[in-house]
């Protein structure tokens, strides 16, 4: 907790916090017996900033990510989007709040198979009000030669890559990205974050990435340690490393 | 939940999968229930009908020949018992006559059919279904038809006024009875019975005798033979026998009006009852094929383990196959106890129709088993491609995830491109070009249920055709009266005088026998008023068209009965008057829908029969104030034996449809909506489960719960959709094949569908698949969207 809530000044961040959650606290009932996923997490994360929360599993990072993510409702607590109440929100403001402001990134890409590259990207696009073209998102993470291609046409980090292409096309205030790399080798890791890297320094997108792979956190502005449903500490980076110079 | 103890552990599997797949394995029975339920109702029919007909014309003695004559002594009928090939030859008296029935304002016209008093008449027995016999001496006393009584609510002891050679008789009613002449009790010419208007009244043959002037003499026979390869002879040698006599030549079983229609039906239950359960098992088919797939799919990784843990190829083959049986059996079970309740219903239907002793309906036993049967393999044929499936799984390869779903660019591509823009589309159609097979089978099946409720709806439109034309086109006259013998012009000058005839138009409707050369048919020479405007020859062209002056014009079905096209010379044989045989060309051909006749201009005729016009009958159009004046007259009309009322008719005929079509309808309905949602709810669920996934992540990127919705379901929309024009075509072929089948000497049901049936049956597909679907989308409500972010497919 106190780690926490310490950690609230990142000099390296720029000013607004864009989340504000505070005392967040998830509990599940497995039948007789009571799970704490989260307990009493306070957390701000800034326009800009790349945070990578680090974690075993079971250590509460990704009902953290799915709480952030509108898809989940927390038990006690609050959490903010700039002035969205996320915590009492209907179910068609989230829809809305995931469609405006969110770009998801998953473990395992997700891609609509029967759609090329280009057209999942499109898919996302085409209920975006201020998209960039399909061409220039897949061109951001380096695919612009393989746009007609189809999911299963393309290796994994490929594929990775379309789903981070699909999820910044829309320009989203905050990327949220579960395990972006977990299925993927180290070479292709590496592309696939160098693409995330690349994404929150041109375009500004605060990106948070839940990941088991502490050497992912070098890349961070912030990295937070979770567990047993707390944030352990928080550790501000003074200079990110750029994947590249990562050793997995 | 269930009693599992003493089951195997794979068996609680079994029967767990089921309750959790309930209601996809729930569809499957509901189209397995229908299937099976038109397969016992139509089975039994078939049998139930065949069987009551074979053992009452065998009880009753039905007659295997028929013949009437304009009078022979009764000597001669004993000489027609020694023909060769005969049994036994029945000699009676059979006259129409105008009757007036208590509480009918029209007239009626009754069939007065002699029979020995106090004995049974030889042939063709009359079964009392109530009361008693004539008494002897007592000449009033008669035997009405039960159909016409009941239809009438007329009771023993009630009594019915005819006029009989010129003198006004009351005829007492003691008994009500049925004849295996008249099973179908209908008029001649007529499609539908009207059993207000038309009867047969069974008289001593005593009364008839002095009546008519027929002492010592009959002016009808019927002959039971020795066997059926001798019709063609005998009936050549009766009608030589005969022939000095006025015979009207004749004919056997297959020309007789109640057989023909009665075997009509029983033919068709025959065919239907192949064709309706073979589409709804083919459907049951293809849907456990696609669930049982599915299924398949999902539990790889469970056939895996089994395998790795001993289990043999036998023991997973049975385990999947039991579980596309249990929907099966189960609708099995179901379809039986309904299709035997439909089976009484029908039973109950066919007994206002058709006049006979029938047995309360029982199912059979072989019906049943051969249903389960039936039922059972439509389901393993469905099974078989996903179990073998799975016994061919390798353990290790089961293992594994399933390689991802492969979509290549498409045929379709370039046309989708033009039509939209929207890449959701692109994955509705894609989705549907991966599997171009289970893609068409979805859409014929739709088609079918589409198609069905059509084709059905058709039938009215058809019937409305025929009424349409008949009653509108060709014969607008709004009485139709029957002179007892071809009468001259004075007749109808004497017509014209009865109270409110504001026109009358005479028609000569002479019997002929036309022969084309092996082809020998008893058919009806028409010679109508030329320039006449109540009764006209029409075809289906609507054009009203004039009989040649030389020559004579056939209904094309009498040109195709013997084989004869424009330009032919045909033989025929006037059955009437001086009885000539002449040759005529064929001046052209004629479709009209009911009957199937000739027609020669008047002045032709009367070259040929030499003689002065003569008239048969008169269409005559009547002032409506005064039709009960009218008809009251024309009760007691000597040298009337037979009048027809137009509106009276045409009700009946309605009323007749309505009765025996509505069941029709809704059950059509009903199954059809059964086959449609069938296919849309497995369709959905299926996609649904293989892509759930997918669209769990949409919703996640934002996608609303109606967007991720509108592009599962959409795949349905497009199949309904695609299915609406092939329905059209399948009612129309089915129409075509009832046309086919139905066509006979006595009608022709056009192909008419009008465009409200097809709108009707897009609509009831429309309802039956948006209600199924409605159903999946409340599934897509409940999708997990944190599960997609952390397992794989």
């Amino acid at each position: 907790m106190t780690a926490a809530t310490n950690a609230h000044a990142p000099s390296a961040a720029p000013a607004t916090p864009i989340f504000r959650a505070r005392g967040l606290g998830k509990v599940y009932r497995m039948g007789e017996v009571e799970v704490h996923a989260l307990q009493g997490v306070d957390l701000d994360i800034r326009s800009g900033e790349l945070v990578v929360i680090l974690g075993p599993s079971g250590s509460g990072k990704s009902t953290l990510l799915n709480i952030l993510g509108g898809l989940d409702a927390p038990t006690t607590g609050e959490v903010h989007f700039r002035d969205h109440d996320l915590v009492n929100a209907r179910d068609a403001e989230l829809t809305r709040y995931r469609r405006e402001h969110v770009g998801f990134v998953f473990q395992f890409y997700n891609l609509i198979p029967s759609l090329t590259a280009r057209e999942n990207v499109a898919l996302v696009t085409e209920i975006a009000s201020n998209a960039m073209p399909p061409d220039e998102a897949l061109a951001r993470v380096g695919l612009g030669e393989r746009l007609d291609h189809f999911p299963s046409q393309l290796s994994g980090g490929e594929q990775q890559r379309v789903a981070i292409a699909r999820a910044i096309a829309k320009r989203p205030d905050v990327l949220l990205c579960d395990e972006p790399t977990g299925a993927l080798d180290a070479e292709t890791g590496t592309i696939v974050l160098e693409a995330l890297a690349e994404i929150n320094r041109s375009l500004g997108t605060a990106t948070v990435v839940i990941t088991h792979n502490a050497i992912i956190a070098q890349m961070a502005d912030r990295v937070l340690r979770m567990r047993s449903g707390r944030i352990a500490s928080e550790t501000v980076n003074e200079t990110r490393r750029p994947p590249s110079g990562l050793e997995w | 939940m269930l009693a599992l103890r003493g089951l195997s552990a794979l068996d609680r599997k079994l029967l767990r999968d089921a309750w959790h797949y309930r209601g996809q394995l729930g569809a499957i029975a509901a189209v397995v229930v229908c299937g099976i339920a038109l397969f016992v109702s139509l089975r039994s029919m078939n049998g139930y009908l065949r069987s009551s007909r074979d053992a009452y014309y065998g009880s009753a003695r039905f007659a295997d020949l028929f013949v009437s004559v304009r009078r022979a002594p009764l000597r001669v009928a004993r000489e027609a018992a020694e023909i060769k090939g005969v049994v036994s030859a029945d000699p009676r008296i059979v006259t129409d006559v105008v009757a007036d029935v208590p509480g009918l304002p029209e007239p009626a016209t009754v069939r007065l059919v002699s029979i020995p008093v106090p004995a049974a008449p030889m042939l063709n027995r009359v079964h009392l279904a109530m009361g008693r016999w004539p008494s002897e001496g007592n000449d009033g006393e008669v035997i009405a038809s039960r159909a016409f009584l009941t239809a009438n609510a007329l009771t023993l002891g009630d009594s019915i006024g005819v006029v009989l050679n010129g003198r006004w008789r009351w005829l007492h009613i003691v008994g009500a009875g049925i004849s295996p002449e008249y099973v179908y009790e209908i008029a001649d010419a007529g499609v539908f019975p009207d059993n207000r208007h038309f009867g047969v009244v069974w008289i001593g043959r005593a009364a008839l005798e002095t009546a008519l002037d027929l002492d010592g003499a009959f002016n009808d026979m019927t002959l039971s033979i020795v066997a059926v390869r001798d019709t063609q002879a005998v009936i050549e040698a009766v009608d030589t026998l005969l022939a000095p006599f006025g015979a009207r030549g004749a004919y056997a079983r297959d020309e007789q009006v109640s057989h023909q229609f009665l075997t009509g039906e029983i033919d068709e239950t025959k065919v239907t009852a192949v064709l309706l359960p073979a589409i709804f098992l083919g459907v049951t088919a293809f849907l456990v094929h696609v669930v049982l797939s599915r299924l398949v799919s999902m539990q790889r990784e469970q056939i895996a383990t089994l395998k790795a843990f001993g289990y043999t190829h036998a023991a997973i083959a049975r385990h999947y196959l039991l579980l596309a049986l249990i929907p099966v059996l189960g609708g099995s079970a179901i379809g039986v106890v309904l299709g035997a309740w439909l089976a009484s219903g029908l039973a109950e239907v066919y007994a206002r129709f058709y006049q006979f002793p029938a047995a309360p309906y029982v199912l059979q036993g072989g019906i049943a088993v051969a249903a389960v049967v039936v039922g059972g393999g439509a389901g393993i044929v469905g099974a078989l491609g996903a179990v073998a499936r799975g016994v061919r799984l390798r353990p290790a390869e089961a293992m594994r995830p399933e390689a991802p779903r492969r979509f290549r660019h498409a045929a379709f591509d370039g046309v989708m491109r033009r039509l939209t823009t929207s890449v959701r589309s692109f994955v509705i159609v894609r989705n549907l070009e991966r599997k171009p097979s289970k893609t068409l089978l979805s859409i014929v099946g739709l088609a079918l249920a589409g198609g069905l409720v059509i084709a059905t709806l058709s039938m009215y439109d058809a019937i409305d055709a025929i009424l349409e034309q008949q009653f509108f086109v060709v014969d607008r006259g709004d009485v139709t009266v029957t002179f007892r013998e071809p009468a001259r012009i004075a007749a109808l000058r004497a017509l014209a005088r009865q109270p409110g005839v504001l026109e009358v138009e005479g028609f000569r409707a002479v019997p002929i026998r036309v022969r084309h050369h092996a082809s020998d048919r008893r058919s009806v020479l028409f010679a109508l008023s030329p320039g006449g405007a109540l009764r006209r020859l029409v075809g289906s062209d609507q054009v009203a068209r004039e009989a040649p002056e030389s020559g004579v014009l056939l209904a094309s079905s009498l040109a195709e009965r013997i084989g004869a096209t424009t330009g032919d010379e045909i033989d025929v044989h006037l059955l009437e008057g001086r009885r000539r045989v002449v040759t005529l060309t064929v001046a052209g051909v004629t479709d009209d829908l009911l009957g199937s006749a000739a027609y020669i201009a008047p002045s032709a005729l009367d070259a040929l029969e030499g003689s002065v016009e003569l008239f048969s009958g008169a269409s005559l159009r009547v002032d409506a104030r005064h039709r009960d004046l009218l008809f009251r007259e024309l009760k007691s009309l000597p040298e009337v034996s037979g009048v027809s009322i137009r509106a009276v008719a045409l009700e009946g005929f309605q009323r007749t449809i309505e009765e025996s079509f509505g069941i029709a309808l809704v059950v059509t309905l009903g199954f059809a909506c059964v086959i449609a949602a069938g296919i849309v709810y497995n369709g959905a669920r299926v996609a649904l489960s293989e892509r759930g996934r997918e669209l769990a992540s949409l919703r996640v990127l934002g996608f609303t719960r109606r967007e991720v919705a509108s592009m599962l379901l959409g795949e349905q929309v497009v199949l309904t959709v695609i299915s609406f024009p092939v329905a059209f075509a399948i009612a129309y072929l089915l129409g075509w094949l009832i046309t086919v089948r139905f066509e006979s000497a006595l009608f022709r049901i056009p192909v008419v569908v009008v465009p409200t049936s097809y709108l009707l049956g897009t609509v009831a597909v429309t309802i039956a698949a948006v209600a199924s679907a409605w159903i999946v989308r409340q599934r897509i409500a409940r999708l997990d969207l944190i599960a997609v972010l952390k397992t794989r497919e």
